[in-house]
């Protein structure tokens, strides 16, 4: 489990026939994949199938039942992690945007490095501004999230879990929640990220944003990873008959 | 002028008996009030603090991962809600209050307690009026989404940063006005002390009544008028807070 023994040249995320099970309903029986860094990938699928299930194990906000999922050689159901090792490797934003809503979009982006890094105020502010200027949320800075449309609070999300220097971003169905009309400044700002060489794992339901900025497609359905494949190939010669009936239905 | 109103009040008992404000021209008896103001003011802020910490504590213990916690939190709501409070009060003092050790006082013969009767009305009353806090401060908690818990928790707080930076400011707003209520309560029933003779405003007001069976009337009328403005200054407050906690587009 030592984090010494993870290269660059291995996976960053791992996951290895990870089953997941609330109660007697299982919602992953034994999903495997890897993704290595600077990888965007995204998973899709029908509602149910476990997709945010899967991701949110990624962090452990969910645990496991068996397998296992390491994230640079961290083992992260491992009892012993020390679980704010994998969250400054892991940043998350969600469907929700939960952002804490007694504090300005600027203070939203400043807390955590200040309290659990223990960074700098100053350094911290300087670096929290040009992350929202990122956002394209300059003058929104001291506005408070119930201020703010939905767009622009999971800009601010984004901005907050970019703040931790994340190695690792993994997006919650981020658009869900949106507007039609606000989606694409989201879907913009992660884009520039992903360009940017960041590490994205997106569960998401915008197929044309998935084909657009993704280098490897999931699909899973009822648990298990159906198919899989680059976007180029994904959408056009899928043999999975269930695949194949989810993407027409969306596309 | 201050020699005009105590005659002025001297007249008023002369020509109406039963309305005799002895306090207010006999020096002796002012000090007395002015005495019961300064235990009934040191007994309401002092329960007022304890009894919020003690919501406090309790409502982070009641979301302890440990069982036996939980349950102890739980008995002692169930304990100090489910009794009267002058007989928390009287067991404190009389049942407990043997139990603490005492000190020789200053003439060498006399024992104190190291618990005065003072102290044990704080002690008690802090633990009653607490025990409501618990339940308050709970409630605030559950209505914090757990989902803002998680991004909390996502961005690397511990479970203890969580509850302070986050799940406190925001169950605190929530339960500012039960809170409210619930201190109001606390400030009138510091009146109890009186049952383990706690010399607060009651108390003087009683023995002045005692002995002065005239001044009853307006002693009673003191009484009514004391706690009026005491509280409208606790509520005052506790408004003035409200509005200043108050997020910009935040419960709407």
């Amino acid at each position: 489990m030592s984090n010494n023994s993870w290269s660059p040249d291995q996976p960053i995320v791992s996951i290895k026939d990870v089953h997941k099970s609330f109660g007697d309903l299982e919602v992953l029986k034994g999903i495997t994949f890897d993704v290595m860094k600077g990888e965007v990938i995204c998973i899709i699928g029908p509602s149910g199938s476990g997709k945010s299930t899967l991701i949110r194990c990624i962090n452990a906000l969910n645990d496991i039942n068996s397998g296992s999922i390491t994230v640079e050689g961290l083992e992260v159901h491992d009892p012993k992690l020390d679980k704010l090792e994998l969250r400054k490797k892991v940043g998350m934003v969600f469907q929700q945007y939960n952002l804490f809503p007694h504090k300005t979009a600027l203070q939203n982006v400043m807390m955590a490095p200040i309290k659990v890094l223990k960074q700098d105020k100053a350094e911290v502010e300087q670096r929290a501004r040009a992350l929202m200027a990122q956002v394209n949320l300059q003058g929104k800075e001291d506005s408070y999230p119930g201020e703010l449309s939905g767009g622009q609070q999971q800009r601010v999300a984004i901005a907050r879990s970019l703040a931790m220097n994340p190695d690792v971003m993994l997006f919650d169905e981020v658009t869900a929640a949106l507007d039609p009309e606000t989606v694409k400044e989201v879907l913009v700002a992660i884009k520039d990220l992903a360009q940017s060489g960041m590490t994205c794992m997106l569960v998401t339901h915008e197929m044309g944003f998935a084909r657009e900025i993704a280098d490897h497609i999931y699909f899973t359905d009822r648990g298990v990873i159906v198919e899989h494949g680059p976007p180029s190939t994904f959408f056009t010669e899928a043999s999975d008959p269930r695949t194949r009936e989810f993407l027409s239905q969306i596309l | 002028m201050l020699e005009l109103f105590t005659e002025f009040f001297r007249q008023l008992a002369e020509d109406h008996p039963r309305w005799n404000f002895i306090f207010f021209y006999e020096p002796r008896q002012w000090e007395r009030i002015v005495k019961g103001f300064k235990y009934t003011l040191w007994l309401s802020v002092a329960c007022v603090i304890f009894s919020v910490i003690i919501g406090v504590v309790g409502a982070w213990l009641q979301n302890s991962p440990s069982k036996f916690l939980r349950r102890c939190v739980q008995g002692y709501i169930q304990f100090f809600r489910n009794t009267p409070p002058f007989v928390q009060l009287l067991f404190f003092y009389f049942a407990l209050g043997q139990f603490t050790p005492a000190v020789t006082g200053p003439d060498g013969w006399t024992e104190i307690p190291i618990i005065s009767n003072v102290g044990w009305a704080i002690i008690s009353l802090s633990f009653f009026a607490g025990a409501f806090n618990v339940e308050i401060f709970r409630s605030g908690i559950e209505a914090v989404p757990e989902s803002t818990q998680e991004a909390a928790s996502s961005l690397g707080f511990s479970r203890f940063q969580t509850y302070t930076e986050v799940v406190m400011p925001l169950a605190f707003r929530v339960s500012l006005p039960a809170l409210n209520n619930n201190l109001v309560n606390l400030v009138k029933t510091t009146t109890q002390a009186i049952g383990i003779a706690v010399p607060e405003l009651l108390y003087q007001c009683v023995t002045i009544w005692n002995d002065f069976p005239s001044a009853m009337y307006p002693t009673m009328l003191l009484l009514f008028v004391t706690f009026i403005a005491l509280v409208g200054v606790l509520v005052f407050g506790m408004h003035r807070w409200e509005r200043a906690m108050k997020i910009p587009g935040y419960g709407h």
